[in-house]
């Protein structure tokens, strides 16, 4: 039995909508073992896309805690949840979300300035994991440039260049053509069978749910119960 | 490198609206230098007076002059070094519209005291020699294409008819603050022409110019001149160069302070316009650096990001404007010479023209950046969809 990795305990969490509140999530328990896949599916509206903010630490629980590698993520202040995530998360969003005025490879490079690296490893680095996502030959292509299915591979480099711990994907697929949705999905896979990072998916997508090892379901703020 | 490449080409992202705010600039900066020039150069005569120096005029209006028995007892007092005298003459050349600044001056002393003038030792020589000569600024005789040894008539206001004069010495100024229009001649012809046409006019001096043994000595030696003649028929008005060409440039001072207000309101407008483009840019690109806070960058560098492309814009703006500024400043002199002798665009203007820079680069955004920073990084990522 693998050891726990992601420890949720009672994380509610609601906003202000036109003067009143509205609950989103409610009392969310949630443990996800080292090297899991896992899929969060549920309708829109559901609180899936905020329960993966709040683990990836871009948003703030009302009341609960998370742990996340043994730190826990709810009490660290702004400043030192940034640099947590710098070292930690990597991001995979529905829109990609590259910055268009950079290069493929320095997208991928991005993220490594903060690493501390020289400029030689930076670029080294960052080429390595775009031919890991089969994109050697589109490096100095700009985000214009690529298809989607292109794009999101990218994003993915970018989200793994850093080593991180986990990676937190906002439906990856949902913008994609179904042989691009196979493709990124078919890479993620490998990311968590090769690399063993704890990956945390969020998808309305069932064929997309299917590559993962655990789906849970959100329904109106509640998570079912583990299967 | 990657954060300077993201500044620049995101400077550029919106060219048309990057391009219109740089021109917007480069005119505002353009306009703003020009105006303060303009100010500058109304003061230049106040900035180009010298310390040592003192002007003794009537104390009711400069209107009325002083008896030319004045100047021994002037030169007498404790304090003063050298003592010349002159009038204020108000002639033109040919048409009224060629008017510029000439007076009769004792020409040794004055030479003496304004050493400013520059005058080869020659024509200088010549000048002193000739009680019909006269001597004329680089800019006065290149504007009416005089040259020495040129016959001269100038037709007179204050002293009418016509007033022949040979054209002995081109003088040019010491360094660039010296006024190279102005027209002198010998006191000596006016006068000898007075006694004869208006005798009341003779032995009249409009002001004497003073030159003192230090510039701390100035208040004393102002009371001590002006004591003398106290309860006389002419009672004199003592002051320093500089407060006695403050006086005239104080009658126009609301003129000049309206200048002054109308080249803020043009960098005050430069920054409504600069601040609206950064808010659309930054609004455009919310995303791109809730993107960026994602991957652990920090507040600081998206301020960094916002603040140096607005500094790319409102910079690349300024210098083009500042670089115009030297061309419109020559076209300005070579056209209003007659009224503003001294152009020159000054280092101050310069330094005033980046800071002016700096400060709409800055407030331009402070705001944009601001909202960048702070709007929660779930809630900018939204607004990529």
């Amino acid at each position: 039995m693998a050891e726990p990795f992601v420890k949720i305990s009672n994380i509610s969490k609601s906003y202000w909508r036109g003067g009143r509140q509205v609950p989103v999530l409610a009392d969310i328990d949630l443990v996800v073992a080292e090297g899991e896949f896992l899929a969060l599916m549920g309708p829109s509206g559901s609180g899936k896309s905020t329960l993966l903010n709040l683990i990836a630490g871009i948003d703030s629980a009302d009341t609960g805690t998370i742990e996340i590698g043994g730190v826990e993520t709810t009490s660290l202040t702004e400043a030192e949840l940034t640099a947590w995530r710098s070292d930690n998360v990597g991001f995979i969003f529905q829109f990609y979300n590259l910055i268009p005025v950079l290069t493929a490879l320095e997208n991928v490079e991005l993220p490594l300035v903060l690493q501390g690296l020289s400029r030689k490893e930076r670029k080294e680095r960052a080429a390595f994991f775009l031919g890991l996502v089969n994109l050697s030959e589109r490096m100095e292509h700009y985000p214009s440039q690529l298809s989607g299915g292109e794009q999101q591979r990218v994003a993915i480099a970018r989200a793994m260049v850093t080593d991180p711990s986990i990676l937190v994907a906002d439906e990856p697929t949902g913008d994609l053509d179904r042989h691009s949705a196979e493709e990124v999905l078919g890479l993620m896979e490998k990311l968590n069978r090769e690399f063993s990072k704890v990956i945390i998916m969020v998808t309305h997508d069932p064929r997309a749910a299917e590559k993962a090892h655990v789906i849970r379901q959100l329904e109106k703020g509640y998570l079912n119960a583990s299967p | 490198m990657l954060l300077l490449k993201i500044l620049f080409k995101n400077a550029f992202r919106h060219k048309l609206r990057t391009v219109l705010t740089i021109l917007g600039m480069t005119i505002a900066i353009l306009a703003f230098g020009i105006l303060r020039t303009v100010v500058d150069a109304w003061y230049a005569g106040v900035e180009a007076s010298q310390a040592n120096r003192l002007i003794t005029r009537n104390a009711i209006s400069l209107m009325f002059s002083l008896p030319i028995s004045y100047a021994e007892k002037i030169r007498q007092t404790e304090g003063v070094e050298k003592v010349s005298w002159g009038n204020w003459f108000g002639a033109y050349y040919k048409e009224e519209r060629n008017f510029f600044a000439n007076m009769a001056v004792e020409p040794k002393s004055h030479l003496e005291i304004v050493d400013e003038l520059v005058l080869d030792p020659a024509q200088k020589s010549e000048y002193l020699k000739d009680r019909r000569g006269a001597i004329a600024g680089r800019k006065l005789a290149a504007r009416f294409g005089w040259k020495v040894g040129d016959l001269i008539t100038l037709k007179g206001t204050i002293y009418p008819g016509d007033w022949d004069f040979v054209l002995k010495g081109i003088y040019r100024g010491r360094d660039e603050t010296v006024d190279e229009s102005v027209f002198l001649f010998h006191w000596d012809y006016l006068n000898e022409r007075m006694k004869v046409q208006n005798p009341l006019e003779a032995d009249q001096a409009g002001f004497y110019f003073i030159e003192i043994q230090s510039p701390e000595m100035a208040a004393a030696v102002s009371e001590r001149i002006d004591a003398i003649f106290k309860n006389s028929l002419a009672e004199t008005l003592t002051e320093t160069e500089r407060a006695f060409q403050l006086s005239f440039v104080s009658m126009t001072e609301a003129i000049m302070m309206a200048i002054q207000l109308v080249s803020v309101v043009v960098i005050a407008i430069i920054m409504a316009v600069s601040a609206n483009t950064m808010a659309m840019s930054v609004r455009e690109r919310l995303a791109e650096y809730a993107t960026m806070r994602t991957l652990g960058f920090g507040a600081g560098t998206v301020f960094i990001l916002i603040f140096g492309e607005s500094a790319v814009i409102t910079f690349t703006g300024a210098l083009a404007g500042i670089a115009l500024t030297f061309p419109a400043a020559g076209l300005f002199r070579s056209e209003l010479g007659q009224y503003f002798p001294i152009f020159i665009v000054k280092g101050t203007t310069i330094w005033l023209d980046l800071a002016a820079a700096l400060v709409v680069a800055l407030v331009s955004a402070v705001v944009p950046a601001f909202r960048a920073a702070t709007t929660p990084i779930n809630s900018a990522l939204r607004r990529a969809v």
